[in-house]
């Protein structure tokens, strides 16, 4: 399985929580399979999902998925010991770990040789981190929402991509239509 | 009151609650006050972009967000703030220690003074510079702006600011 088979299988495990995608391929295939309000697509600035979707679910109560990739993990390491160190139990990071730059032509990351997410996540101090195959992806998503803690996935899938069209929708609208969601899902 | 609780009060009344920062020797009061104050949740952050991406998170959810960093920082964060913070619209108060000004004691800061207010105006962001401690007076005004135009600001607090360019 790549990351974009991952993604599909997950779409209806995230349908209760507001989800931020990484940028790239990963919100590219998020918004072609199933476009929604609550997700939040990430049009630029590599590394900041998991920082963004930590600072969405301190401010609010509705879950928070952080769909994440090795690559971004990587270049914002500093994230994971800010995730461990501030708990949001409404949290769940989902790491897609297919050791490599998906986006910019699959060129390996370190992650995918000596380096260990979730051994680094685990180091920083995240008290849960699951490891899973590609297959078990959307099961161990679906039990970590269950289970009301911060959970880090890090689930590992094969380099690879298919081809998919660029998000045409302006920024502004992004932003706009996922507040009107966040409003919406806090108040229910 | 003391220009440390002046800023934090003017945070809350402009109903700043969440806040992040990365140190600076000129911050350590304010941060110190915001740590204790529970109208605030202050989450430090690694690097000043990861901090920008918790605020953005945040504002999203409904809280109204603020970085608290140094002058430094700007060197860091130029992708973060073009391409999430202003390419979403997001309002970002930026309260800056603007170390390498007059009363530097560490050479090295001067290097990244004199560049800080040209790319700040090379990336548009509406620039205060308080240089006196009177001019925190301003800073209620300025929130507020930062909030209706969401847009980032950058309010740079030199050394005579805080008091020790003597
Ligand atoms: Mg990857």
């Amino acid at each position: 399985m790549i990351r974009s088979d991952i993604i599909r299988s997950i779409l209806p495990v995230i349908d209760d929580a507001l989800v931020v995608c990484n940028i790239g391929l990963p919100s590219q295939e998020l918004f072609l399979h199933g476009d929604r309000p609550a997700n939040f697509y990430m049009l630029g600035t590599m590394g900041l999902a998991s920082s963004i979707g930590l600072g969405l679910a301190l401010a609010q109560k509705a879950p928070v998925v952080g769909i994440d990739g090795d690559g971004s993990v990587l270049t914002n390491l500093g994230t994971l010991p800010t995730i461990a160190n501030n708990v949001a139990s409404n949290f769940t990071l989902l790491i897609i770990d297919n050791g490599s730059y998906g986006s910019t032509g699959d060129q390996p990351t370190y992650a995918g040789q000596k380096t260990s997410l979730a051994a680094v996540a685990r180091a920083c101090g995240c008290n849960h981190v699951v490891e899973c195959r590609a297959e078990d992806t959307a099961r161990t998503l679906r039990d970590a929402l269950d289970g009301g803690r911060m959970t880090v996935i890090v689930a590992k899938c094969d380099s690879g991509n298919v081809p998919v069209p660029v998000i045409d929708l302006d920024p502004a609208v992004i932003r706009h239509r996922f507040m009107q969601e966040v409003v919406r899902r806090n108040a229910e | 009151m003391s220009i440390h609780r002046k800023i934090t009060d003017s945070l809350a009344r402009n109903r700043v609650e969440f806040v992040t920062t990365v140190p600076c020797k000129q911050l350590a009061g304010v941060i110190d006050l915001l740590t204790s104050d529970d109208r605030f949740l202050h989450v430090p952050a690694n690097k000043e972009d990861e901090g920008m991406g918790l605020c953005a998170g945040a504002y999203m959810g409904g809280k109204r967000a603020g970085i608290i960093m140094q002058n430094t920082a700007i060197g860091v964060t130029i992708n973060a703030l073009v391409t999430l913070i202003q390419y979403y619209n997001i309002p970002l108060p930026m309260l800056i220690s603007y170390r390498g000004e007059v009363g530097e004691k560490v050479a090295c800061q001067v290097e990244m003074a004199v560049h800080t207010k040209g790319l700040l105006a090379q990336l548009g962001i509406p620039t205060y510079h308080f240089h006196r401690p009177d001019d925190a007076e301003e800073l209620d005004g300025i929130l507020a702006h930062c909030f209706m135009a969401r847009k980032p600001v950058a309010i740079l607090m030199d050394a005579s600011f805080w008091g020790g360019a003597k």
